[in-house]
């Protein structure tokens, strides 16, 4: 208050007299703060997005000529144009709504589970620990782990089949069962994150709404669905969100379980993409990208509409 | 609490609940347990067709070790741990610093849409990345060089690591901030004395985050790397998988081993980890 500037000794008397840089520090400060985070996302995230979707425009094997300069070649809409003439790519895309929709199936039996553990028994709390455990595990070791089961000579899917006195299927190796193979492995870890996302849910839910609920006779499915459920929307949002980049994300198990095939019948947007642009017969840097960028415009819809709810949020508060 | 606690049921559904939970479990777990079997059988066992059977003996040590004389696990593992580290260490301080502008400066009107600009850009699929930052790579001489990697990474999981630590900041008393500078403290001062100590289980939340991203990352190690001695672990799982053509009691304890790092941060640091995965939802 006035107090400060009757004592000459004061630090608000000494800041103004410091100059330019002092006077404006509160305007200066955030971006001083904000600098490293921002170049270094803009050169490695930010950038990038727009060089791709410029990439895509090119035809580039990745390399340079003799001289220094690009070996890209202008080809402007082509790639999109071929894109759709491509089986390769509507394969993909059918593959990736398949994960999306398939995908969702990790939100309910995740809360499934968290509501079965959500007890206070002894030792429920190594319960909840372990059943997180698929979560913490890398994709690569899921899959592998996957892979040795559906092996229809050496795999449990064998034997349970071989119990019955039927021939096991090759899951991995027939074209019409290796994506619900991948998207079943891929669910494990997701459930497992759903669950926990709900676990916490449960935890904040008001107990005084739950005895209240129990006073009007509310039980069962009919608590569950309008008493918890509504209280845990902010969990089942998270689970959503996390649940669909996950599905659109999926790269490691198909690039460990089956490399897309048999004959590309499990190629996703994500490992087509990859394969194409770092191709064994060659890159093909544009190609690849226009590829990419039909993912990110897919993830976008996903991305503005997260988006619009946080800025909603912030707005409210 | 929801559903109804078991205490109040019949003795007999108690009982019930308390065996239904272990087998639920093992069901659960049945892939893992599996693999750890395979891990310690000899390798008889697998070429005679005991795979999931009680194994006719015990190799524990045998196979583990195996792992690391008959291939380069031990290679990896450390290259993991060099890409990790730093790039835990690079995103949270940069976090920390961004956060903080996003956080407390109310009149600045760009904290908003820059806030989006992180959180949107930790959601894009990696490919749209991927030519670019390979070509960045090659023409900075950091292609198939741990530095790359980390580099990428750091970069990367800043945005996740802001978003996480703006909204913890944003959450703090702001009246800490502003009597601090009536006082006359400097920005800096106020940012290291007085915001930092208090963003502590922020950043042990991200700490334990990163480490377990990172470390379980497939698609950069196999973008950016090539070099068998610089492989990261899971890239390293793969190859290994090739070397170790259906000699599958190595193969899963290479896999074991390339999950124990994460699966122990998880163990120690189980309330910071799940604090971060729910974006710091919890209460308690």
């Amino acid at each position: 208050m006035s107090d400060a500037t009757t004592h000459p000794g004061s630090t608000v008397v000494k800041a103004s007299s410091y100059g330019w840089f002092h006077r404006n520090r509160i305007k200066l400060a955030p971006w001083l703060f904000l600098a490293p985070a921002l170049i270094f996302f803009a050169i490695y995230v930010v950038i990038p997005i727009f060089q791709s979707i410029w990439i895509s425009f090119y035809e580039w094997n990745g390399l340079d000529n003799a001289d220094g300069s690009s070996s890209a070649v202008w080809v402007g809409l082509r790639h999109y144009f071929d894109l759709l003439d491509d089986d390769r790519f509507y394969t993909s895309l059918k593959n990736n709504v398949l994960w999306l929709v398939l995908f969702m199936l990790a939100v309910p039996i995740g809360l499934g589970i968290a509501l079965f553990l959500n007890q206070t028994v002894t030792g429920i709390r190594i319960y909840k620990s372990l059943f997180f455990f698929p979560f913490v595990i890398s994709q690569v070791v899921v899959g592998l782990i996957f892979s040795w089961f559906y092996n229809p000579n050496f795999g449990i899917v064998g034997q349970v089949w071989e119990f019955f006195g039927a021939v096991p299927p090759a899951i991995l190796a027939d074209e019409d069962l290796v994506t619900y193979g991948i998207i079943f492995a891929g669910l494990w870890p997701q459930i497992a994150y759903c669950m926990i996302l709900y676990l916490t849910g449960l935890n904040n839910v008001a107990p005084d709404q739950i005895e209240a609920g129990r006073l009007d006779g509310a039980k069962g499915w009919k608590m569950l669905w309008y008493v918890v459920l509504p209280q845990l929307w902010p969990a089942t949002f998270l689970a959503i969100v996390v649940t669909v980049i996950g599905a659109l994300r999926s790269f490691d198990m198909i690039a460990i379980m089956t490399q897309g095939g048999p004959y590309g019948s499990s190629n996703v947007l994500s490992y087509y993409m990859y394969e194409t642009a770092l191709s064994e017969y060659g890159y093909r840097y544009g190609y690849g990208s226009a590829i990419a960028v039909v993912l990110f415009a897919i993830m976008m819809i996903f991305i503005s509409f997260f988006l619009w709810k946080m800025w909603r949020d912030e707005r409210g508060s | 609490m929801f559903p109804a606690p078991i205490e109040r049921s019949s003795p007999s559904a108690q009982i019930a609940y308390k065996v239904a939970l272990p087998i639920a479990l093992v069901i659960w777990l049945l892939p893992l347990l599996a693999i750890f079997m395979t891990s310690i059988r000899p390798a008889m066992d697998i070429n005679s067709g005991n795979v999931f059977g009680w194994p006719s003996s015990f190799q524990l040590l045998e196979n583990y070790s195996a792992v690391f004389t008959q291939s380069r696990a031990g290679t990896y593992m450390l290259n993991s741990v060099l890409v990790t580290v730093p790039t835990m260490i690079v995103s949270v301080a940069l976090a920390c610093l961004a956060g903080y502008a996003l956080a407390i400066y109310r009149d600045f009107k760009w904290a908003l849409p820059l806030f989006f600009l992180f959180v949107a850009g930790n959601f894009v699929p990696f490919q749209i990345l991927m030519v670019p930052v390979r070509d960045l790579s090659v023409r900075t001489d950091t292609y198939d060089t741990i530095l790359g990697l980390v580099l990428f990474h750091s970069a990367f999981q800043t945005g996740f690591c802001t978003l996480f630590m703006r909204n913890f900041i944003k959450a703090l008393p702001y009246e800490l901030v502003e009597s601090a500078r009536i006082e006359g403290v400097g920005e800096f001062k106020i940012f290291w004395y007085l915001v930092l100590p208090l963003v502590r289980p922020a950043i042990a939340a991200l700490a334990v985050l990163v480490f377990t991203f990172i470390w379980n990352d497939f698609f950069w190690a196999t973008v950016l790397i090539q070099g068998d001695d610089r492989l990261p672990i899971t890239a390293g799982v793969r190859a290994l998988n090739g070397q170790f053509v259906s000699q599958w009691q190595l193969v899963s304890a290479a896999s074991l081993l390339a999950a124990m790092p994460p699966v122990l941060m998880f163990f120690l640091m189980q309330k910071h980890f799940i604090a971060g995965l729910t974006l710091g939802a919890t209460k308690g």
